[in-house]
């Protein structure tokens, strides 16, 4: 019925400018740094099927169910769009020749499912244009721009041309059940013959020419993703993916990353699997309290540097370059991370970057110098002689780790052994440890920082030291469990060890307190009422280590009710602002992230807001003064179950 | 024209204990730092290296293991680091080592001009602030101490021009290069190794100058050569003070204590 004859070099044409263009940007991953995401394929597939096929996280929000339609309905058009062209090409030897047993079902599927996508697609265009959320657009891009609308418009076309396309074929005669075509053809019914041919044959074309410059159109925009978001979710991180890799430190190597080469080729996958939906900015605490960072726009930015080329990764002007404040704004709370539909992993890209500036640079943030001197020489982040590390066991005595004999190394940490504040919670849990007749001892002053934030704030080098240093320490003293009451100890020695060939059990007094009273170590605590109680999640003990419910469960036990969640709880918890190294920085562009969160609790009046992490009690306790609500109290939950446990 | 920084290792203060018995330094396990003050010292020597691209040297006199020391001076970038080291002259008071320092710089110069010698105000272990004057003494070089800023160096007119930092007060000083210069901690900010510099440093040889090199004469340097020596070292008794209240359990309570004592004892005038 078409004139095909022009169809076979139209078609030929496009389809080498499409290979041609996936060839650049595929050549451009492929200059990224070498790095194995091969392994455990079984574990990889299965996360296609949940992330991509699935679209696991893309539901986590209501309107991912209208991505999840038009997903599922590109998938299935692709047979459809994959017969279209085949029939464009070789007439009467795709789909059409099959018999109609089977032709039949097909044609309805389609019809539907076209139906569908034509649906989600104008309610996708509705929300831009009518109900656009705020995280939609951002200082380099608008909800309705440009590219948003014409991909959008290209899709519709796309449905629209098919099914006049059907349409005419019904009103010529064609029986098929197509029955939203149908539906069309009754506009069309009572025309001649040849217009309804001609009508057919402009629809096809136009079908032809629009799928064929929508595929053309993919490689070049932010709908690349398309193509890369199913690959991004294969070749995923298996391991923790807040985690980033060991460094080697050997002369003549670079450190870190300041060209877009020294990314892996995955972090260079990432940047073309982002199509620029904005989650991960909605959620991030820098972002959300006017700062420069937004994780999204780092992403944009590496993938603007990779295509032009030749600009500077960090420190100019314009896109293409993240700004070294932006860098230096992120908390690793990893929001970010947990949100991202196609697992773009942005906290470990931003490490990195900071790497290079710290270590090759030596250029950061002036009250840093203090901390990695101190880290460096006392191993502790005030500079206070390691000696004094074991001073808050106080009247409890001598509590020596022993090899052989002690069951847990309670892995103090630095607030808890020298914070006025963490001290306090380090003496509930050693009591309540005591009170279940749990076998425990520390490092006293051999106890060395865990590197947390050195590691975060990328001096992997002393990261590097510190974290050899305690391995060695760890199996010269016999260590095989580890109990500790703050987080980022509790992150760094259970994940980023691991690098160093440390596997111990490493548990947070969260679950170990939960999994005493489970056990009836601790006999019935008597409920302690502690008025209304709000649970803040750390983000090193939450998101980077799924552990949501132990310290609820502890709370429970202690106060006989389970706590209220903030307004932004578990996976979408807003970080304290502490996190990786943000706790030794000061906070001077747009407002205080503790701020943020303080007035979130304060929206409830609790009378009492319990933490789970040293880092979490200093910036809600600031918080609260400089709101001046002193009156609410913070708490960590080692001290609400002492507090039960000491009043029974 | 050469700046030399001249810098001690010292015993990380905050982390000597004083042996109760012995009255004795427990210096078994405590690392080693360079002397706070002398990073000052050393930073502005690197300073002037990166403005004016004079030579930059590194000295210090101690025992072999101040190559670590003198390693993390190569990690910042100075161009020679040399280590004073010999039996002889071990036990040195703030004489003797000035004179080792001196003949150092006296060498030193023999191939190349030396325009500035900085040096800490004081260690934090000896606490005297004589060593910097001693060598400038010694060397017959004007000496500025207790700078704060360096206001100017003119290379060609061979003068510098330096805020001293005293009591109350700054004072501005010009003086004719050669000079000795004591730094205080506000001269400025000391840098950071970058992790290159600090794994090239590790591969670095340091120079040593033994007496073989220096030939001194024995008798002058060394605990020979001091005039001083220690005879005792102790914690000086608390014979005032107390500690009172529980300042964790009840910090209001320990408040009003406190304002208490102090109301009797009239000490708040009101």
């Amino acid at each position: 019925m078409q004139s095909h004859q022009y169809f076979m070099p139209v078609f030929a044409v496009a389809i080498l400018a499409f290979c041609y263009s996936c060839y650049q940007r595929l050549q451009l991953v492929g200059e990224g740094a070498a790095e194995n995401r091969f392994d455990r394929p079984g574990e990889r597939l299965a996360g296609v099927f949940a992330y991509a096929f699935g679209q696991k996280r893309v539901l986590a929000r209501p309107f991912g169910v209208n991505h999840f339609v038009l997903f599922w309905a590109f998938m299935l058009l692709l047979v459809a769009n994959a017969d279209f062209l085949w029939e464009g090409l070789f007439p009467g030897s795709g789909l059409s020749a099959l018999p109609e047993a089977i032709r039949n079902p097909l044609s309805l599927v389609f019809d539907l499912v076209s139906l569908a996508a034509l649906a989600s697609v104008l309610v996708a265009l509705a929300r831009r244009l009518f109900f656009a959320p705020s995280y939609l657009g951002n200082d380099y891009t608008k909800p309705c721009s440009g590219e948003a609308l014409l991909i959008l418009g290209m899709i519709a076309t796309l449905m629209a041309a098919y099914f006049v396309l059907n349409a005419a074929h019904l009103a010529l005669g064609q029986t098929a059940w197509m029955p939203v075509s149908l539906a069309v053809s009754s506009l069309l019914r009572g025309l001649p013959a040849a217009t309804l041919e001609t009508v057919a044959n402009v629809s096809w074309w136009l079908h032809a020419v629009v799928l064929l410059l929508f595929l053309n159109f993919l490689p070049r925009s932010k709908h690349m993703h398309i193509l890369t978001a199913i690959p991004n979710c294969y070749f995923r991180s298996l391991e923790n993916p807040a985690v980033p890799p060991r460094e080697v430190f050997e002369p003549g190597k670079r450190f870190g990353v300041s060209d877009v080469e020294q990314f892996s080729w995955k972090d260079l996958l990432d940047s073309f699997s982002c199509t620029e939906c904005g989650r991960c900015q909605d959620l991030c605490p820098a972002h959300n309290t006017g700062k420069s960072l937004n994780p999204r726009r780092v992403i944009h930015d590496l993938k603007v540097n990779l295509i032009d080329g030749g600009k500077p990764l960090i420190g100019a002007k314009g896109e293409g370059t993240s700004c070294e404040e932006a860098l230096w704004d992120c908390t690793t709370c990893g929001a970010c991370l947990s949100v991202c539909p196609v697992l773009i992993e942005h906290l470990p890209k931003i490490v990195k970057m900071r790497r290079h500036l710290v270590q090759e640079k030596a250029r950061f943030p002036e009250e840093l110098l203090n901390l990695f001197e101190n880290m460096e020489q006392r191993s502790n982040p005030w500079g206070i002689a390691p000696s004094e590390r074991g001073k808050w066991t106080g009247t409890l005595g001598d509590r020596t780790f022993k090899k052989g004999e002690t069951e847990y190394l309670f892995f103090v940490g630095c607030a808890g052994s020298f914070d006025s504040r963490a001290k306090q919670t380090t003496v509930a849990l050693a009591t309540t440890l005591d009170r279940a007749g749990v076998s425990w001892g520390i490092l006293g002053k051999d106890e060395i920082c865990c590197g947390d934030s050195v590691r975060r704030l990328g001096n992997e080098f002393v990261f590097d030291k510190m974290a050899r240093g305690n391995a060695e320490l760890f199996r010269e003293r016999g260590v095989k469990k580890i109990v500790t009451a703050c987080p980022h100890c509790f992150s760094t020695l259970k994940n980023d060890y691991k690098q160093y060939g440390v596997e111990l059990e490493v548990v947070h007094h969260s679950e170990l307190i939960a999994q005493l009273v489970k056990d009836g170590r601790l006999g019935a605590p008597k409920k302690i009422d502690q008025g209304k109680v709000l649970f803040h999640d750390s983000c090193y003990l939450g998101r980077h280590n799924d552990t949501y419910s132990a310290p609820r469960d502890v709370i429970e036990a202690a106060t006989g009710a389970a706590p209220r969640d903030f307004e932004r709880n578990r996976e979408k918890g807003f970080c304290c602002g502490a996190g990786g190294g943000r706790m030794w920085m000061e906070e001077q562009t747009g407002t205080r992230i503790n701020h943020e969160r303080v007035q979130e609790a304060l929206k409830q009046q609790p009378d009492t807001i319990c933490v789970s992490c040293p880092y979490c009690m200093t910036m809600l306790e600031d918080g609260l003064k400089d709101q001046g609500a002193e009156k609410v109290r913070v708490k960590d939950i080692a001290e609400v179950m002492a507090e039960a446990l000491n009043d029974r | 024209m050469l700046v030399i920084s001249c810098i001690k290792q010292v015993p990380d203060t905050t982390q000597v204990k004083i042996d109760p018995v012995t009255n004795t330094l427990v210096r078994e396990g405590i690392p080693f730092i360079v002397n706070p003050y002398d990073t000052h010292a050393l930073e502005e020597g690197l300073a002037l290296k990166d403005r004016y691209g004079l030579r930059s040297v590194a000295l210090s006199m101690g025992p072999p293991n101040t190559v670590a020391t003198l390693k993390k001076a190569c990690a910042l970038g100075v161009d020679e680091a040399i280590l004073l080291s010999d039996r002889a002259f071990g036990g040195a008071d703030t004489l003797a080592t000035s004179q080792v320092l001196a003949a150092a710089i006296e060498r030193l110069a023999e191939k190349d001009e030396v325009g500035i010698v900085f040096c800490g105000k004081q260690t934090i272990d000896g606490d005297t602030a004589q060593v910097g004057p001693g060598i400038a003494t010694r060397l017959g070089f004007t000496q500025l101490t207790l700078v704060d800023r360096i206001e100017w160096l003119d290379l060609d007119k061979k003068r510098i021009r330096v805020r001293r930092k005293l009591e109350g007060r700054h004072e501005i000083v010009e003086a004719p290069l050669p000079v000795v210069i004591t730094a205080v901690r506000e001269l400025n900010r000391p840098r950071y190794p970058t992790v290159p510099m600090r794994l090239t440093a590790e591969l670095t040889e340091v120079t040593v100058w033994d007496n073989q090199v220096l030939k001194l004469d024995v008798e002058t340097v060394g605990l020979k050569g001091s005039a001083t020596w220690v005879s005792k070292i102790f914690s000086p008794e608390r014979d005032q003070g107390e500690i009172i209240g529980d300042g964790v359990g009840d910090p209001v309570g320990t408040a009003h204590l406190l304002l208490e004592k102090m109301l009797s004892k009239d000490l708040l005038a009101i």
